[in-house]
Protein backbone atom coordinates (compact mmCIF):
# COMPACT_ATOMS: atom_id res chain seq x y z
CA UNK A 1 0.00 0.00 0.00
CA UNK A 2 1.43 3.16 -0.95
CA UNK A 3 1.88 5.79 1.99
CA UNK A 4 0.36 9.41 0.86
CA UNK A 5 -3.35 8.09 0.66
CA UNK A 6 -4.32 8.13 4.26
CA UNK A 7 -2.30 11.11 4.85
CA UNK A 8 -3.91 13.07 2.12
CA UNK A 9 -7.41 11.65 3.54
CA UNK A 10 -6.38 12.86 6.98
CA UNK A 11 -6.02 16.01 5.75
CA UNK A 12 -9.04 15.90 3.98
CA UNK A 13 -11.09 14.97 7.20
CA UNK A 14 -9.43 17.08 9.31
CA UNK A 15 -10.05 20.23 6.88
CA UNK A 16 -13.87 18.89 6.43
CA UNK A 17 -16.81 20.56 8.34
CA UNK A 18 -18.98 18.52 10.85
CA UNK A 19 -21.61 16.86 9.06
CA UNK A 20 -24.47 18.45 8.72
CA UNK A 21 -28.00 16.63 10.09
CA UNK A 22 -29.46 15.49 6.77
CA UNK A 23 -25.70 13.90 5.44
CA UNK A 24 -24.88 12.11 8.55
CA UNK A 25 -29.01 10.69 7.88
CA UNK A 26 -27.82 9.21 4.21
CA UNK A 27 -29.36 5.73 3.28
CA UNK A 28 -27.56 2.76 1.78
CA UNK A 29 -26.61 3.22 -1.53
CA UNK A 30 -28.88 1.59 -3.85
CA UNK A 31 -26.26 -0.34 -5.33
CA UNK A 32 -25.42 -1.74 -1.88
CA UNK A 33 -29.46 -3.01 -0.51
CA UNK A 34 -29.17 -6.33 0.44
CA UNK A 35 -32.42 -8.27 1.47
CA UNK A 36 -32.71 -10.01 4.83
CA UNK A 37 -32.89 -12.97 3.22
CA UNK A 38 -29.32 -13.19 1.98
CA UNK A 39 -28.41 -13.07 5.50
CA UNK A 40 -30.49 -16.66 6.63
CA UNK A 41 -29.17 -19.99 5.98
CA UNK A 42 -29.82 -21.76 3.62
CA UNK A 43 -32.34 -23.97 4.70
CA UNK A 44 -34.39 -21.25 5.20
CA UNK A 45 -33.70 -19.72 1.98
CA UNK A 46 -35.17 -23.02 0.62
CA UNK A 47 -38.36 -22.80 2.69
CA UNK A 48 -39.19 -19.63 1.56
CA UNK A 49 -38.56 -20.46 -1.94
CA UNK A 50 -40.68 -23.47 -1.79
CA UNK A 51 -44.37 -22.52 -2.49
CA UNK A 52 -45.74 -25.31 -0.62
CA UNK A 53 -43.39 -25.68 2.20
CA UNK A 54 -43.20 -22.05 2.96
CA UNK A 55 -45.50 -21.60 5.91
CA UNK A 56 -46.13 -18.26 5.50
CA UNK A 57 -48.25 -19.54 2.60
CA UNK A 58 -50.88 -20.93 5.19
CA UNK A 59 -52.04 -17.26 5.59
CA UNK A 60 -52.04 -16.59 2.05
CA UNK A 61 -54.52 -19.51 1.33
CA UNK A 62 -56.73 -18.18 3.93
CA UNK A 63 -56.19 -14.32 3.12
CA UNK A 64 -57.46 -15.51 -0.40
CA UNK A 65 -60.39 -17.06 0.66
CA UNK A 66 -61.55 -14.20 2.84
CA UNK A 67 -60.94 -12.16 -0.02
CA UNK A 68 -63.14 -14.05 -2.38
CA UNK A 69 -65.90 -14.63 0.71
CA UNK A 70 -68.81 -11.87 0.84
CA UNK A 71 -69.64 -11.32 4.22
CA UNK A 72 -73.93 -11.20 5.80
CA UNK A 73 -75.18 -8.05 4.36
CA UNK A 74 -72.14 -6.79 2.59
CA UNK A 75 -69.74 -7.77 -0.23
CA UNK A 76 -66.79 -9.42 -0.96
CA UNK A 77 -63.16 -7.69 -0.92
CA UNK A 78 -63.25 -9.56 -4.77
CA UNK A 79 -66.17 -7.42 -5.47
CA UNK A 80 -63.93 -4.39 -6.10
CA UNK A 81 -60.68 -5.64 -6.51
CA UNK A 82 -61.33 -8.78 -8.89
CA UNK A 83 -61.23 -12.04 -8.85
CA UNK A 84 -58.15 -13.29 -7.00
CA UNK A 85 -57.04 -9.48 -6.37
CA UNK A 86 -56.34 -9.04 -9.95
CA UNK A 87 -56.79 -5.51 -9.47
CA UNK A 88 -54.25 -5.40 -6.65
CA UNK A 89 -51.79 -6.37 -8.11
CA UNK A 90 -47.98 -4.23 -7.58
CA UNK A 91 -49.60 -2.25 -5.31
CA UNK A 92 -48.81 -3.58 -1.86
CA UNK A 93 -45.39 -2.35 -3.49
CA UNK A 94 -46.35 1.76 -2.83
CA UNK A 95 -47.55 1.27 0.57
CA UNK A 96 -47.52 2.90 2.95
CA UNK A 97 -49.12 5.70 1.44
CA UNK A 98 -51.12 8.82 2.45
CA UNK A 99 -54.92 8.36 2.69
CA UNK A 100 -56.91 11.33 0.49
CA UNK A 101 -60.08 11.46 2.66
CA UNK A 102 -57.94 11.35 5.94
CA UNK A 103 -54.62 12.81 5.10
CA UNK A 104 -53.69 10.16 7.78
CA UNK A 105 -50.42 7.53 6.36
CA UNK A 106 -51.70 3.74 5.68
CA UNK A 107 -50.31 1.10 5.74
CA UNK A 108 -51.70 -2.30 4.06
CA UNK A 109 -53.69 -2.99 7.28
CA UNK A 110 -54.91 0.12 7.85
CA UNK A 111 -55.99 0.49 3.95
CA UNK A 112 -58.26 -2.92 4.96
CA UNK A 113 -59.49 -1.68 7.53
CA UNK A 114 -60.47 1.79 5.67
CA UNK A 115 -61.87 -0.68 3.15
CA UNK A 116 -64.01 -2.58 5.73
CA UNK A 117 -65.58 0.21 7.25
CA UNK A 118 -66.13 2.58 4.18
CA UNK A 119 -67.36 0.46 1.48
CA UNK A 120 -68.07 -3.26 3.58
CA UNK A 121 -69.54 -1.72 6.54
CA UNK A 122 -67.57 -4.25 8.92
CA UNK A 123 -65.65 -3.42 12.04
CA UNK A 124 -61.64 -2.58 12.14
CA UNK A 125 -59.51 -5.92 12.76
CA UNK A 126 -57.10 -5.73 15.06
CA UNK A 127 -53.64 -6.31 14.36
CA UNK A 128 -52.35 -9.81 14.26
CA UNK A 129 -55.44 -11.60 14.20
CA UNK A 130 -55.52 -14.34 11.76
CA UNK A 131 -57.78 -12.40 9.71
CA UNK A 132 -55.82 -9.31 9.56
CA UNK A 133 -52.95 -11.06 9.00
CA UNK A 134 -54.05 -13.41 6.26
CA UNK A 135 -55.71 -10.09 4.23
CA UNK A 136 -52.33 -8.88 4.52
CA UNK A 137 -49.98 -11.51 3.50
CA UNK A 138 -52.64 -12.35 0.32
CA UNK A 139 -52.52 -8.44 -0.74
CA UNK A 140 -49.05 -8.31 -0.56
CA UNK A 141 -48.15 -11.28 -2.04
CA UNK A 142 -49.94 -10.54 -5.28
CA UNK A 143 -46.96 -7.84 -5.32
CA UNK A 144 -44.16 -10.19 -4.60
CA UNK A 145 -41.24 -9.61 -7.16
CA UNK A 146 -42.85 -5.95 -7.51
CA UNK A 147 -39.65 -3.51 -6.93
CA UNK A 148 -40.80 -1.39 -3.73
CA UNK A 149 -40.79 2.44 -5.08
CA UNK A 150 -42.99 4.60 -2.10
CA UNK A 151 -43.79 9.00 -2.64
CA UNK A 152 -42.51 11.04 0.06
CA UNK A 153 -43.76 13.95 -1.59
CA UNK A 154 -45.91 16.51 -0.95
CA UNK A 155 -47.91 15.26 2.38
CA UNK A 156 -45.84 12.29 2.96
CA UNK A 157 -42.96 14.37 3.37
CA UNK A 158 -43.25 14.87 7.18
CA UNK A 159 -44.31 11.25 7.82
CA UNK A 160 -41.15 10.29 5.98
CA UNK A 161 -38.84 12.62 8.05
CA UNK A 162 -40.74 11.82 11.41
CA UNK A 163 -39.69 8.02 10.40
CA UNK A 164 -36.41 9.09 9.75
CA UNK A 165 -36.21 10.67 13.07
CA UNK A 166 -37.39 7.34 14.36
CA UNK A 167 -34.66 5.38 12.86
CA UNK A 168 -31.47 7.62 13.89
CA UNK A 169 -32.98 8.27 17.53
CA UNK A 170 -30.69 6.34 20.13
CA UNK A 171 -33.37 4.94 22.64
CA UNK A 172 -33.82 2.24 25.57
CA UNK A 173 -31.36 1.00 27.94
CA UNK A 174 -28.81 -0.06 25.45
CA UNK A 175 -29.05 3.37 23.82
CA UNK A 176 -28.98 2.24 20.52
CA UNK A 177 -30.91 3.66 16.59
CA UNK A 178 -31.91 1.45 14.04
CA UNK A 179 -28.87 2.98 12.18
CA UNK A 180 -25.92 1.69 14.41
CA UNK A 181 -26.85 -1.93 14.03
CA UNK A 182 -28.81 -1.64 10.18
CA UNK A 183 -26.71 1.26 8.56
CA UNK A 184 -23.10 1.06 10.34
CA UNK A 185 -22.88 -2.52 11.26
CA UNK A 186 -24.85 -4.97 8.63
CA UNK A 187 -23.01 -8.00 8.19
CA UNK A 188 -20.98 -8.04 11.49
CA UNK A 189 -22.36 -9.91 14.15
CA UNK A 190 -24.58 -9.44 17.13
CA UNK A 191 -24.15 -12.85 18.70
CA UNK A 192 -24.86 -16.18 17.15
CA UNK A 193 -26.67 -14.02 14.58
CA UNK A 194 -25.57 -12.00 11.25
CA UNK A 195 -27.05 -8.03 11.62
CA UNK A 196 -28.98 -7.74 8.55
CA UNK A 197 -29.83 -4.02 7.03
CA UNK A 198 -33.20 -3.95 8.30
CA UNK A 199 -35.66 -4.18 5.25
CA UNK A 200 -39.45 -5.03 5.77
CA UNK A 201 -39.83 -6.42 2.78
CA UNK A 202 -40.29 -9.80 3.63
CA UNK A 203 -43.52 -8.74 6.04
CA UNK A 204 -45.88 -9.84 6.94
CA UNK A 205 -43.60 -13.01 7.39
CA UNK A 206 -43.29 -15.84 8.85
CA UNK A 207 -40.68 -16.07 11.73
CA UNK A 208 -39.27 -19.19 13.55
CA UNK A 209 -38.78 -17.44 16.76
CA UNK A 210 -42.94 -16.25 16.33
CA UNK A 211 -44.06 -20.11 15.15
CA UNK A 212 -46.51 -17.88 13.19
CA UNK A 213 -46.73 -15.25 10.28
CA UNK A 214 -46.57 -11.39 12.09
CA UNK A 215 -46.60 -8.08 10.90
CA UNK A 216 -43.45 -5.24 10.54
CA UNK A 217 -44.36 -3.90 13.39
CA UNK A 218 -44.30 -6.59 15.24
CA UNK A 219 -41.02 -6.99 13.76
CA UNK A 220 -40.54 -3.04 15.00
CA UNK A 221 -41.87 -4.34 18.54
CA UNK A 222 -39.25 -6.80 18.87
CA UNK A 223 -36.09 -4.43 17.71
CA UNK A 224 -37.80 -2.03 19.85
CA UNK A 225 -37.61 -4.18 23.09
CA UNK A 226 -34.24 -5.79 21.78
CA UNK A 227 -32.59 -2.61 22.61
CA UNK A 228 -34.79 -2.53 26.21
CA UNK A 229 -36.72 0.08 24.25
CA UNK A 230 -40.51 0.48 25.25
CA UNK A 231 -42.30 -1.11 22.28
CA UNK A 232 -44.85 1.35 20.59
CA UNK A 233 -48.92 0.45 20.40
CA UNK A 234 -49.63 -1.50 17.31
CA UNK A 235 -51.08 1.29 14.25
CA UNK A 236 -48.55 4.02 16.11
CA UNK A 237 -48.12 7.08 14.03
CA UNK A 238 -44.37 6.73 14.85
CA UNK A 239 -44.38 2.69 13.39
CA UNK A 240 -46.27 4.09 10.26
CA UNK A 241 -43.87 7.00 9.69
CA UNK A 242 -41.24 4.08 10.22
CA UNK A 243 -43.36 1.81 7.74
CA UNK A 244 -42.26 4.76 4.80
CA UNK A 245 -39.21 5.42 6.26
CA UNK A 246 -37.91 1.62 5.57
CA UNK A 247 -39.96 1.81 2.76
CA UNK A 248 -38.11 4.43 0.60
CA UNK A 249 -34.44 3.14 2.32
CA UNK A 250 -35.08 -0.36 0.75
CA UNK A 251 -36.75 1.11 -2.49
CA UNK A 252 -35.60 -1.31 -5.05
CA UNK A 253 -35.51 -4.12 -3.14
CA UNK A 254 -38.74 -7.14 -4.63
CA UNK A 255 -41.09 -7.29 -2.40
CA UNK A 256 -40.71 -11.48 -0.70
CA UNK A 257 -44.17 -11.67 1.35
CA UNK A 258 -44.81 -14.22 2.08
CA UNK A 259 -40.80 -13.86 3.53
CA UNK A 260 -39.44 -17.10 6.19
CA UNK A 261 -36.76 -15.24 9.09
CA UNK A 262 -35.19 -16.23 11.48
CA UNK B 1 -57.67 -23.95 10.32
CA UNK B 2 -55.69 -23.52 6.73
CA UNK B 3 -54.61 -26.93 5.28
CA UNK B 4 -52.21 -27.49 2.24
CA UNK B 5 -51.77 -30.86 0.61
CA UNK B 6 -49.74 -31.90 -2.03
CA UNK B 7 -50.27 -35.35 -4.17
CA UNK B 8 -50.31 -36.18 -7.83
CA UNK B 9 -53.53 -36.22 -9.49
CA UNK B 10 -52.31 -39.12 -11.62
CA UNK B 11 -49.45 -41.94 -11.45
CA UNK B 12 -48.44 -44.94 -13.12
CA UNK B 13 -48.97 -48.13 -11.37
CA UNK B 14 -46.68 -49.14 -8.92
CA UNK B 15 -45.10 -45.69 -8.68
CA UNK B 16 -43.63 -43.70 -5.34
CA UNK B 17 -45.64 -41.14 -4.88
CA UNK B 18 -44.21 -38.21 -2.64
CA UNK B 19 -47.76 -36.94 -0.79
CA UNK B 20 -47.01 -33.81 1.54
CA UNK B 21 -49.18 -32.22 4.35
CA UNK B 22 -49.17 -29.07 6.08
CA UNK B 23 -51.56 -27.39 8.51
CA UNK B 24 -51.89 -24.12 10.18
CA UNK B 25 -52.14 -24.89 14.20
CA UNK B 26 -50.08 -22.92 17.23
CA UNK B 27 -49.04 -26.59 18.47
CA UNK B 28 -48.98 -24.73 21.65
CA UNK B 29 -46.89 -26.92 24.26
CA UNK B 30 -48.17 -26.11 27.55
CA UNK B 31 -44.94 -25.48 29.24
CA UNK B 32 -44.76 -21.49 28.28
CA UNK B 33 -45.85 -18.90 30.33
CA UNK B 34 -47.89 -15.83 29.45
CA UNK B 35 -46.48 -12.25 30.25
CA UNK B 36 -48.89 -12.43 33.47
CA UNK B 37 -46.82 -15.23 34.19
CA UNK B 38 -49.95 -17.61 33.66
CA UNK B 39 -49.39 -21.14 32.07
CA UNK B 40 -50.24 -20.87 28.20
CA UNK B 41 -52.79 -24.34 28.11
CA UNK B 42 -51.50 -27.30 26.11
CA UNK B 43 -53.25 -26.96 22.54
CA UNK B 44 -51.71 -29.58 19.73
CA UNK B 45 -52.67 -31.88 17.34
CA UNK B 46 -51.80 -35.59 18.45
CA UNK B 47 -52.27 -37.69 15.50
CA UNK B 48 -52.01 -37.82 12.00
CA UNK B 49 -53.21 -40.39 9.46
CA UNK B 50 -53.44 -40.65 6.24
CA UNK B 51 -55.58 -43.53 3.91
CA UNK B 52 -55.46 -44.39 0.73
CA UNK B 53 -58.82 -45.66 -0.62
CA UNK B 54 -59.78 -46.62 2.93
CA UNK B 55 -56.14 -48.26 3.78
CA UNK B 56 -53.88 -46.65 6.31
CA UNK B 57 -50.72 -45.73 4.57
CA UNK B 58 -49.43 -43.50 7.35
CA UNK B 59 -49.57 -42.41 10.48
CA UNK B 60 -48.23 -40.00 13.11
CA UNK B 61 -48.33 -39.42 17.15
CA UNK B 62 -47.45 -35.33 17.70
CA UNK B 63 -45.91 -34.42 20.89
CA UNK B 64 -45.52 -31.18 22.60
CA UNK B 65 -42.06 -30.91 20.90
CA UNK B 66 -43.52 -30.73 16.93
CA UNK B 67 -42.99 -26.90 16.01
CA UNK B 68 -46.43 -25.06 15.02
CA UNK B 69 -47.52 -25.28 11.46
CA UNK B 70 -46.65 -28.96 11.31
CA UNK B 71 -45.16 -29.95 8.07
CA UNK B 72 -44.94 -33.82 6.97
CA UNK B 73 -43.56 -35.25 4.00
CA UNK B 74 -44.11 -39.10 2.89
CA UNK B 75 -44.08 -41.65 0.47
CA UNK B 76 -46.36 -44.54 -0.68
CA UNK B 77 -47.10 -47.19 -3.71
CA UNK B 78 -49.76 -46.27 -6.14
CA UNK B 79 -51.33 -49.32 -6.51
CA UNK B 80 -55.05 -48.06 -7.83
CA UNK B 81 -57.34 -45.26 -8.65
CA UNK B 82 -58.91 -43.70 -4.76
CA UNK B 83 -59.40 -41.32 -2.56
CA UNK B 84 -56.39 -40.00 -0.24
CA UNK B 85 -57.99 -38.88 3.16
CA UNK B 86 -55.26 -36.56 5.42
CA UNK B 87 -56.36 -36.58 8.86
CA UNK B 88 -55.11 -34.25 11.86
CA UNK B 89 -56.79 -35.06 15.42
CA UNK B 90 -56.38 -33.01 18.61
CA UNK B 91 -55.95 -33.39 21.92
CA UNK B 92 -59.78 -32.88 22.17
CA UNK B 93 -60.72 -35.12 19.71
CA UNK B 94 -61.24 -32.23 17.21
CA UNK B 95 -60.52 -33.07 14.08
CA UNK B 96 -60.07 -31.35 10.41
CA UNK B 97 -59.39 -33.29 7.41
CA UNK B 98 -58.63 -32.85 3.45
CA UNK B 99 -59.21 -35.38 0.32
CA UNK B 100 -57.61 -35.81 -2.64
CA UNK B 101 -57.95 -38.07 -5.57
CA UNK B 102 -55.68 -39.99 -7.27
CA UNK B 103 -55.49 -42.05 -10.35
CA UNK B 104 -54.04 -44.59 -11.08
CA UNK B 105 -53.46 -46.39 -14.84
Amino acid sequence: MRWPAPVIALAAAACTPAPTADEAREKLPASALISGYEFLQADTQALQDDDFANPGFLWVDRGRALFAAAPQQSKACAACHGEDGAELKGAAAHYPSVDETTGKLTNIEGRINLCRTRHQGLEPLNYETDDLLSLTAFVSHLSRGEPVKVDVSGPAEVWYRRGEDYFFTRRGQYNLACNQCHNDNWGRQLRGDTISQGHGTAFPGYRFEWQSLGSLQRRLRDCDAGVRAEPLAYGSDDYLAVELYLAKRAEGLPIEVPGVRR
Amino acid sequence: MSIRISAPDTASRDEIIELKALIQHPMETGYRRNNRGEIIERDIITTFECTYDGDTVFQARFHPGIAANPFLTFYTRATRSGTLEFRWTDQNGQSWSETHSLSVE
